[in-house]
């Protein structure tokens, strides 16, 4: 039914270059625009944080003094400490290393990471180990018996 | 392109590439008025690679478990970068892949291509059809909305009614007595595993029928074709029929691709096992038929149940249309199998049409 015919294939290069380009062009713009949605599908939707930049760590009295405490921020873990000077202060408690979660040391009244030994003092400043950076530090209000913690908002 | 060819000598070398693509090569598709027929088998296995794609996305997020799967699905739709597009594709493509598959079995079935010796591709392909249809029954009740739950209910109900097995086999499919959260896990796995396996076997063995016996030349052209070879118009399959059925690939995805954006699939309200069932239920248009007719049936056929009276004359009927080549022998017959054909395509239509009606 379509028997090729060079003689017009040689006649007119130009206008076959020119459907060609036409061609796949169109095929290109078109994959592009299916693999688009694929590419955006395969990365997961961020999980907004329920309960905002702000929760109820903890109870007042529910620590002695030179303790911590893990609580739930968000979707991560959070570090309540309540320090031997009877300070509040709250960190988050994802090892800058490799995200393992940290605990409080009250024999050494550090910040520890188990996974690797990596040091952090109260207010999360990496000292010793493997920890590149601090701690996320959040800010502690104390509401009638309700230990708040909230994100440090960026000024 | 020498590195190409280059490849290309080496496998040569090693395989026999070019012995193995032979047959390709050779392969050629009768030219005629009814041509247009032979696009349909493959739009069909083209909208099933969609709905393995989609499918294989899908299950990134979803979760199958009677607690998680509505609101996973919701979370698809909702939260997920064009999650929306990726579901409704899923859906969409499912459905025009059963139309096709059916347009491809009519076709095949009037123009009498499953003659001698492609007997077994006939039964190879409706073989398929079934399991196409095991994947819509199984694929309606995974998102867990009350339609789908309660149109499962029915359905399982029906295959509960079959003489002596129907109780087994309904609590093999429910995965226990009623349908739960076990019935999703079941289905689960009959629609991403065990069905995908059967049909990749099938498909498989269907393709290489095709490949092997070549494509059919309709029944009351063939004596001419015989009797003046020499006027037989004839296109290669590679790449000239293969171009041609990109080109129906390539509109069939603009047809899908409109349906989803445009006519997005819903998703209802989610299943509450607890809840009275809704007004209106109904299975997936496909079936329509079917449930349809065994809701006019009367409850009592003499001795027996109107509705085991309708699930056996059912499958009396698909065993018969799946040996349709072993019946097919003298002019008599042949007539025959055309005019129950056409009798059950108009009833088919007819009843579908009425179950959309009808409360």
């Amino acid at each position: 039914m379509h028997s090729a015919q060079p003689k017009e294939e040689v006649a007119a290069p130009g206008r076959r270059r020119f459907l060609g380009v036409l061609l796949g062009g169109g095929l290109f713009v078109s994959a592009v625009s299916f693999f688009y949605p694929v590419l955006r599908y395969l990365v997961p939707p961020r999980i907004t944080d329920m309960g905002g930049d702000t929760v109820v760590a903890g109870k007042v009295g529910e620590l002695r003094p030179n303790s911590g405490k893990i609580f739930r921020f968000g979707s991560r873990p959070g570090l309540l400490l309540l320090g031997a000077d009877g300070q509040y202060r709250a960190l988050s408690a994802t090892c800058t290393h490799l995200s393992c979660t940290v605990q409080y040391r009250s024999d050494l009244r550090e910040v520890w990471c188990a996974c690797h030994n990596g040091m952090y003092d109260l207010s999360g400043r990496n000292l010793s180990g493997p920890p590149p950076r601090p701690l996320e530090q959040y800010d502690v209000h104390v509401r009638g018996d309700e230990i708040i913690v909230s994100r440090r908002r960026e000024a | 392109m020498a590195p190409l060819v280059r490849v290309r000598n080496w496998l040569d070398e090693r395989f026999g590439w070019d012995e193995l693509l032979a047959p390709l090569r050779h392969k050629t598709v009768p030219i005629h008025r009814y041509s247009y027929w032979y696009f349909l088998g493959g739009i069909t296995l083209f909208l099933f690679g969609v709905q393995v794609c989609t499918g294989i996305l899908l299950l990134l997020y979803y979760r199958p478990s009677a607690n998680e799967a509505f609101e996973s699905v919701q979370y698809i739709m909702t939260q997920v970068q064009f999650g929306w597009l990726v579901r409704s594709v899923h859906s969409w493509a499912a459905n025009l892949m059963i139309f096709t598959a059916f347009l491809h079995m009519f076709s095949v079935l009037f123009l009498r291509a499953y003659r001698k010796p492609r007997e077994l591709t006939w039964v190879s392909g409706m073989l398929l059809l079934f399991l196409a249809m095991g994947f819509g029954f199984s694929g309606y009740l995974l998102p867990w909305n009350t339609l789908a739950f309660f149109a499962t209910k029915v359905g399982t109900d029906i295959a509960g009614q079959v003489p002596f097995v129907g109780h087994r086999l309904m609590v093999f499919l429910r995965g226990g007595d009623e349908v739960t959260g076990a019935t999703l896990s079941r289905f689960f796995g009959f629609h991403v595993a065990v069905l995908p396996g059967l049909i990749t076997l099938l498909i498989s063995i269907h393709l290489l029928l095709v490949q092997r016996f070549g494509i059919s030349v309709p029944a009351r052209m063939e004596p001419e074709w015989r009797a003046l070879p020499q006027q037989k118009r004839e296109m290669r399959f590679f790449p000239n029929f293969l171009l041609r059925e990109l080109m129906a690939w390539y509109i069939a995805l603009g047809v899908l691709g409109a349906l989803a954006a445009f006519s997005p699939w819903g998703l209802g309200t989610k299943a509450d096992p607890f809840a009275p069932a809704p007004a209106g239920i109904k299975p997936e248009w496909y079936f329509l038929f079917m449930f349809q007719t065994l809701k006019l049936i009367p409850a009592k056929l003499g001795m027996l149940d109107g509705e085991v009276v309708g699930i056996l004359t059912f499958s009396l009927a698909g065993l018969i249309w799946l040996l349709v080549p072993f019946l097919d022998g003298t002019k008599r017959t042949q007539r025959l199998v055309t005019g129950a054909a056409m009798f059950v395509v108009a009833y088919m239509g007819a009843m579908t049409a009425y179950g959309y009606v009808a409360k």
